[in-house]
């Protein structure tokens, strides 16, 4: 009996299209780009599920460890860059909000300042500025650490000892990146909108606090809160898959783990920027 | 190669017609039609050349990848373990890699610790307690604290041998674990074996029936009571030492008789009053 349960998409199958030839015909190439994009989704999108099956699967019986690694992780990914992300909200409010503030007081459109706050810093640059601080920060970690404890055996010595490597190595990773970019996502909001506010005062514009901070209240409404949750999680969970999808899903040579953390961060780049417009949508039918 | 026979009453580890794949590519052939027995209490050694694929049979023995084809069963259950399986699913093996194979963020302490933490649930400091008995019985106390790539490779392969000792195996499964050793580790880890053996380790283990692999006989010679050979894809079961004198095949003979390069401290005593 054949047991053997290569995936169709298995990498020793398909990594003939990497070492092929570049095709002089442009449709040729697009369409081998096109297939190696799909290729690279249907892997992420299995190790994605994979790991939520094993999230909830362990929920059932969790392990101590197991919570003890994912403080750990929050720590890693929210508490020890809590410093750098308080030093570019402050340059955010300073570069971007201040000057915001300073030229519609001078044009005399100050009432729209907290629609235009709101789209800009809580619903775009806030959540995506936080994402790719995260990626450069841990995402790009987690690759060369993973890579290197699978090219170091391990992972083989996880499996041997009955450990279910992505419940070990994986899953606190996920949550932690999860939470960790969520709760820095709110302090560089918050960071922004403050030193933009000492920005605008700095520059003798005539608003008072309280007008800046109710016109920023009021324009937020429930669903932003909502929003800025899922998708501040959203964006923590697909740097974690494609971080530790690159430095887990197949054993790498030491040589090679950086090729993979530069493969893992323009992925995550991308997966986060389509995650972002799919996020543009959802704003417009709210 | 071997010829499919029943297996007898007591067997531990079962394959029969099996082929298995190499770990880094299991699509790819590594040995195949192997048929082996181990019964419990006896001590094997499997040697064959490098690159013969000893480390890809111990890792499929234990289990970390399905057989290609054939059926191989270990305390009578079908492997490997798939699925959400809790510990008590698994057969009671242990795998001890070539290099220790630790986990380089954890101390020494924590290594052997971590397999208790996990399926025990035990918090650290209980996990800490159990741990403290393997440290002492495999003389690793001092070096409790330090990360696995501040000691040296004989301090490392001890290691792995205490956290594989942790979930107290039945079958023990040793990746040439004299490589690289002096004289003065190797009379220690043959010493040590033939205690665990017998069952007289100061751990209270019961006798634990092992499996090693080597690049040579001639260590094991006094040491071991079955032999057998791996090499180009072919498993072949020599037998006891009688038949391994016995055997004509001049690879064996070569196997029989060649020195590890650090030299070896013959025959251990502890292992050779087993066979008597």
């Amino acid at each position: 009996m054949d047991r053997t349960e290569a995936s169709a998409f298995d990498v020793s199958r398909t990594s003939f299209l990497l070492r092929a030839p570049v095709s002089r015909s442009y449709a040729n190439f697009i369409g081998r780009k096109i297939f190696l994009f799909l290729v690279t989704m249907q892997e992420l999108g299995a190790f994605a599920l994979i790991t939520l099956g094993v999230c909830a699967r362990k929920l059932r019986r969790p392990v101590p460890l197991i919570r003890e690694l994912i403080c750990e992780q929050i720590a890693r990914c929210g508490v020890r860059l809590l410093p750098m992300f308080l030093f570019v909200a402050l340059a955010l409010g300073f570069l971007v909000i201040g000057q915001t503030v300073a030229v519609l007081a001078q044009v005399g459109a100050i009432q729209w300042l907290g629609s235009i706050m709101v789209v800009a810093v809580v619903r775009e640059i806030g959540p995506l500025l936080a994402a790719l601080l995260v990626l450069a920060r841990v995402g790009t970690a987690n690759v060369v650490e993973l890579g290197t404890v699978r090219a170091l055996g391990e992972v083989e010595a996880l499996e041997a000892l009955r450990i279910d490597p992505v419940h070990y190595l994986v899953v606190p990773r996920v949550v932690g990146l999860m939470l960790g970019t969520f709760a820095l996502t709110v302090y560089l909001i918050l960071g922004a909108v403050l030193s933009g506010y000492i920005w605008a005062f700095l520059q003798d514009v005539p608003i008072r606090p309280g007008e800046y901070f109710s016109q920023l209240a009021g324009a937020l409404t429930y669903p932003d809160f909502a929003l800025l949750a899922l998708k501040t999680a959203a964006f923590g969970f697909v740097i974690a898959i494609v971080t530790c999808y690159h430095g887990l899903a197949r054993p790498l040579p030491l040589d090679a783990v950086s090729n993979a953390t530069v493969r893992a961060v323009a992925q995550s780049i991308v997966g986060c920027v389509l995650l972002d417009a799919l996020f543009i949508l959802v704003y417009l039918n709210v | 190669m071997s010829p499919a026979r029943p297996a007898p009453a007591g067997a531990l580890l079962e394959m029969r017609q099996v082929s298995f794949g190499a770990m880094r590519d299991q699509t790819q052939p590594v040995a195949t039609e192997v048929n082996w027995t181990v019964c419990a209490g006896e001590v094997w050694v499997v040697a064959g050349p490098q690159r013969s694929g000893k480390t890809d049979l111990l890792l499929f023995a234990a289990g970390l990848m399905p057989p290609l084809r054939g059926t191989y069963r270990c305390f009578g259950v079908e492997m490997p373990v798939t699925g959400d399986a809790p510990l008590e699913a698994f057969p009671p093996v242990a795998l001890v890699f070539d290099g220790g194979q630790l986990f380089n963020h954890l101390s020494v302490a924590d290594n052997l610790a971590l397999p208790l933490r996990y399926h025990e649930r035990l918090p650290a400091d209980a996990a800490r307690r159990r741990v403290e008995p393997l440290l002492e019985a495999t003389g690793l106390t001092p070096w409790a604290e330090r990360l696995p790539q501040t000691l040296g490779r004989n301090w490392q392969k001890r290691a792995g041998l205490a956290r594989a000792l942790a979930l107290r195996p039945q079958l023990l499964l040793l990746d040439n674990p004299l490589g690289g050793l002096d004289a003065r580790h190797r009379a220690w880890w043959l010493t040590f074996l033939g205690a665990l053996a017998r069952g007289q380790t100061a751990l209270e283990l019961p006798p634990v029936t092992l499996i090693a692999t080597d690049d040579s006989f001639e260590p094991w010679m006094g040491a071991a009571t079955r032999f057998a050979l791996l090499h180009e894809g072919r498993f072949t079961v020599i037998g006891d030492r009688a038949a391994l004198h016995a055997c004509t095949d001049p690879l064996v003979g070569e196997l029989r008789q060649r020195e590890l390069p650090t030299g070896a401290c013959g025959p251990d005593t502890a292992l050779s009053e087993r066979q008597s």
